[in-house]
């Protein structure tokens, strides 16, 4: 894992598969959350797929190249990002009167704008499961190898 | 027997609590932990079920159906990703203890002032 | 083949799963089967028309996979000595009291396949608008609208767990243990 000829991670046909699909699997878990008011997933599911397509990064080219560009603690500045963001969208019902309410619009069903409180909602979601996951997956493999 | 997955589900979760109460190694016991998991969410689901309805999700061209209960599916979402999060730490506990005392082996793990 | 049928053979498939990983001496072979049962559980929740569920089950399992398989593949597994046969005994025993006393409680549900749906009749035709043609939501989705809109404090303390398992293995995982000041 120390050569200069960056050698690290898996081999060439695994390293040029992933650099095509791997953009196209953190997509994906963008549209299963946007969409999350109009088909099946939600929050929930589109944190898991983005924290899958991070991991599949760090399977194929190696923990070293990952860490340079994407420490752990900038996914930890995302994961409380998102924390506070539900947050303010919970106390931003005192407006009206009631905490956590519905008083966004409600707009046209079926649209992708609609139903008030429910997007941002699993937009913050989305972050807090995603790169809190994946925070603790980089810490569990920098202790394992830092043994090793 | 009108009963029958909801016992098949008992016997799932009963082979998760055998191998938690018998086995010696710490990963057998994280396994064991996990069938409890499962069996329990689709217990849950399983209660809300009914006969010839579909999922509920309305889209914009089809007539109106009678639906399955969307209650437990809600409350079975968020257990899922919970479950991984406590397996998640589960795991780190169990590499820790690994570190320390060179085994899994929960009769040599005895020390407890380390 | 009605879907009671179907569900009960897949639940039969995930209990032979479970009882291979449990039974196995080699680790990684028991972690690959679990893994198969956690699939098969996916295809069931599908059966069951329940789609949120089994994208979040399949994608949680292969998660769940890649963490064990990490955490075990590197340590050697010596064999270890089983218990004692009176152990083994008695915890069946005392399993199988527990299967038959729980049997004749599940008897008193109601019959697979018709739900008594006192709740969720109000969430159907309200947040969908079936009965006036005005959605209270505004969502086509039912589980989103119910997990977001009417119990949205399930889902502030679900965070918050999720949150401090994080927080959990961070604070585990440190490099100097206290082993090392010795």
């Amino acid at each position: 894992m120390k050569d200069k000829n960056n050698n690290s991670g898996m081999t060439l046909i695994v390293k040029t598969v992933t650099r095509l699909t791997v953009g196209l699997i953190m997509l994906y878990g963008l549209y299963i959350t946007f969409h999350g008011h109009l088909t099946p997933g939600g929050g929930f599911a589109g944190g898991v797929i983005l924290a899958l397509s991070f991991i599949h990064l760090i399977l194929a080219f190696g923990k070293d190249f990952v860490i340079k560009k994407f420490s752990e603690k900038i996914a930890g500045v995302f994961e409380s990002i998102g924390a506070v963001l539900f947050l303010t969208i919970a106390v931003s019902g005192f407006l009206v009167g009631y905490f956590f309410i519905n008083i966004y619009g409600k707009g046209i069903p079926f649209n992708l704008f609609s139903a008030g409180i429910i997007l941002p909602c699993n937009l913050s979601i989305m972050l807090i499961v995603g790169f809190g996951l994946f925070c603790a997956f980089l810490t569990l493999l920098l202790f394992i190898s830092s043994k090793e | 027997m009108s009963h029958l997955p909801y016992i098949l589900c008992l016997i799932l979760f009963l082979i998760g609590l055998y191998a938690v109460l018998v086995k010696k190694n710490l990963i057998k016991i994280i396994i064991g932990l996990g069938i409890i998991d499962y069996s329990l969410n689709l217990f849950l689901v399983l209660i809300g079920y009914k006969k010839q309805s579909i999922f509920p999700i309305l889209s914009k061209d089809t007539q109106i159906q009678p639906m399955v209960d969307p209650l437990p599916q809600a409350l079975v979402l968020t257990a899922i990703v919970i479950g991984l999060a406590v397996t998640m730490l589960m795991v780190a506990i169990a590499i820790r203890l690994y570190e320390k005392y060179e085994t899994f082996d929960i009769t040599q793990i005895r020390k407890l002032k380390g | 083949m009605t879907v009671e049928t179907i569900i009960s053979f897949l639940i039969f498939l995930m209990i032979l799963g479970a009882v291979v990983a449990v039974e196995l001496k080699d680790l990684l072979s028991s972690v690959v089967s679990i893994g198969a049962v956690g699939v098969i559980l996916s295809l069931t929740f599908l059966l069951l028309q329940a789609p949120d569920l089994a994208i979040v089950q399949l994608v949680v399992e292969i998660l769940a996979l890649i963490i064990l398989i990490r955490a075990t593949v590197t340590r050697d597994s010596v064999n270890y000595s089983q218990r004692e046969i009176f152990v083994k005994v008695v915890t069946m025993i005392g399993v199988v009291v527990f299967l038959i006393s729980l049997v004749s409680i599940i008897k008193l549900l109601p019959p697979f396949g018709e739900p008594k749906l006192k709740v969720a009749s109000y969430y159907i035709t309200e947040g969908l608008g079936i009965k006036n043609n005005i959605s209270e939501t505004g969502a086509a989705n039912i589980v989103s609208s119910i997990i977001l809109d009417y119990r949205a404090y399930d889902t502030l303390g679900e965070a918050t767990v999720l949150f401090c398992a994080v927080l959990g293995v961070l604070a585990v995982m440190r490099k100097v243990g206290r082993k090392n000041e010795r």
